[in-house]
């Protein structure tokens, strides 16, 4: 299958790519630390110590304390989880609708696609931060709420993306012959299509994955998105940015954390990209 | 050219019309009343009140009554500060929110075209890569992390700036505005580099340092209106992220501004203010895409003809 091959040589030269290795690395191991959060933290994350207030970090709390005794490292580990599923929840659900819209409009054409690329340049134009911030304010802030909501905004970026990709395909000659052999077109999606389609979702997925940490993050940021006692990344720097001039640490550790693995996600994104992009393939 | 203009024109109003239905009938459906406060009222109480803000109307009535309230700038009375309008509010704040975010694009236009002009013009060597490497760290650090780290850096620990306010201290507006303009400065850094890399590339440049022209003439008179033409197209959809930007900076910075109404509206659950604000807000947003596009069709003789 010359599907194979692509996939082995993209596969070579991400392994070669050390900004993106770098970033696979902390990616990898935040995931398993948060997968372990409930095993590996040392206290629960609702756990307080109000007698011991906020402390530096020391043996006991090894990133310190916050105001109400509550330990950071534990806190950033669950954090962790809610800040990381909001990454992926939402990115599959932006992925679902924007795959299955482009390529229904690609495919199509002629008047499918004009009318299904007009909504969709109608819904660029439109404020969606505000829209999210509208829903979570009639409907309550609630997580699964926030996954769909910040899902369904992101998708339009892929739609475009994948449609693209599904023009260009189809008017190449081995699907011209499979539909001239009379395949069916879910055979046709499935067969031929999507398998091209892949290489561009994977790219686009791992760079929507941060944007839609960064707009959590900023929901919760303003007091919006996550609630107490839960915490999310974003409103570990809430609380730290609130304390930052006594209790410098409930600032630095959640912001480095959530710093690095933006960056990790758009290292390893970008080195998918060039490794995928037949065009770098000479150098 | 002037065809194309009158099509986005006629695209964006019922676009406006269906973000407002939305948003009323989304605050509508909002559960609990907006008189919802900590101590029960007494029902006549409640009764008065739904009477004046005239919500026992049926719901179409208040839709139209609402809306050519709005034709005539009336967006209504707030619902948690009695006695202050969401016009008042609006008028108010919005002029804070225009200077702050005016500076902000300044800064971000003069420090991005700046570095991203130097860096195309020399390519691969230490003045691209720096920039570039300062760009990805602006457009990875979110406005929330990188404005209170300059507070910390600027204002507590140099005491060289004001860390709040605005317009009451000298020099309060200085750590705001770059806070906000960071992450553009960056993207417009990254786009101009690209756009000046493929300009510099083709005949007419050529062309121009033929004739013996100065690099400088080259540059200035002929590459960098191509050049920016990719800067220009972002300008549009950055004012929707430039507001989104200003609820941040607004937040951190203890800004008087539109973007702080309405986190406290949304944080309050004053749903006229959020209604009246969201309606506002959206109407900017389409306006600026508009202008952003026919700035395109303006500069690029290419995009005129499809």
């Amino acid at each position: 299958m010359s599907n194979s091959s692509l996939w082995s040589d993209a596969l070579r030269k991400l392994l070669k790519n050390r900004a993106a290795m770098f970033g696979v690395f902390i990616l990898v191991s935040l995931i398993i630390l948060a997968i372990l959060a409930p095993v590996i933290s040392p206290y629960t994350y609702d756990y307080q110590n109000l007698e011991l207030g906020a402390s530096a970090p020391s043996s006991a709390h090894l990133l310190g304390t916050d105001t109400l005794g509550r330990d950071l490292l534990s806190r950033l580990l669950y954090g962790s989880r809610v800040s990381l599923m909001v990454g992926f929840v939402a990115t599959a659900v932006a992925l679902v609708i924007g795959v299955t819209w482009g390529i229904v409009s690609g495919y199509y054409g002629g008047k499918v696609d004009a009318v299904m690329m007009r909504i969709v340049d109608i819904l660029y134009g439109l404020p969606f931060i505000i829209f999210i911030i509208l829903l979570m304010v009639v409907f309550g802030r609630n997580i699964w709420l926030l996954f769909g909501a910040i899902g369904a905004v992101e998708w339009l970026t892929m739609a475009r993306i994948i449609r693209g990709q599904v023009l260009s395909i189809k008017n190449q000659e081995y699907v011209l012959s499979a539909k001239a052999m009379g395949v069916s077109n879910f055979y046709m999606f499935r067969r031929h299509i999507f398998p091209n389609v892949l290489g561009p979702i994977a790219v686009y997925a791992t760079l929507t994955i941060p944007q839609v940490m960064l707009l959590e993050a900023f929901l919760s940021f303003l007091g919006l998105g996550i609630q107490p006692p839960m915490s999310s990344w974003g409103t570990l720097i809430r609380y730290g940015v609130e304390s930052m001039e006594e209790y410098w640490w409930l600032l630095v550790f959640p912001g480095i954390t959530f710093t690095m693995t933006l960056f990790s996600l758009n290292f390893f994104g970008d080195g998918l990209r060039d490794a995928l992009d037949p065009k770098t393939s000479s150098d | 050219m002037i065809g194309i203009i009158l099509r986005r024109i006629l695209i964006a109003i019922p676009v406006l019309i269906i973000v407002a239905s939305i948003t009323f009938f989304l605050t509508r459906l909002a559960p609990g009343g907006p008189f919802d406060a900590e101590k029960k009222l007494p029902q006549e109480v409640i009764d008065n009140l739904n009477e004046v803000y005239n919500l026992n109307a049926p719901l179409y009535e208040q839709f139209f009554d609402y809306f050519s309230n709005i034709l005539v700038g009336d967006f209504g009375p707030s619902f948690r500060y009695p006695g202050r309008t969401v016009t008042e509010m609006i008028s108010t704040g919005l002029p804070v929110t225009f200077e702050l975010a005016f500076y902000a694009i300044l800064f971000a236009l003069f420090i991005g075209l700046l570095s991203g002009t130097i860096a195309a013009l020399k390519r691969n060597t230490f003045l691209d890569y720096f920039p570039m490497a300062v760009a990805m760290l602006g457009i990875c650090v979110p406005t929330f992390l990188l404005g209170p780290f300059l507070v910390l850096i600027f204002g507590i620990n140099f005491e060289l700036l004001p860390v709040s306010g605005w317009d009451t201290l000298p020099g309060d507006k200085v750590l705001p505005s770059i806070t906000l303009g960071a992450a553009y400065a960056a993207y417009i850094a990254r786009l101009g580099r690209g756009g000046m890399i493929e300009i510099l590339g083709q005949d007419f440049i050529r062309t121009a340092r033929a004739k013996g022209l100065t690099e400088r003439q080259v540059v200035i008179n002929h590459a960098l209106q191509g050049g920016i033409l990719p800067v220009v197209s972002f300008l549009g959809p950055a004012i929707a992220g430039l507001l989104a930007g200003s609820f941040v900076v607004e937040t951190i910075f203890q800004i008087p501004g539109l973007g702080k109404f309405y986190v406290e509206a949304a944080f309050n659950r004053d749903y006229t203010m959020i209604l009246g604000t969201t309606i506002f807000f959206s109407a900017m947003i389409i306006f600026f895409n508009l202008v952003s596009d026919i700035l395109v069709l303006i500069l690029n003789p290419r995009a005129r003809d499809s």
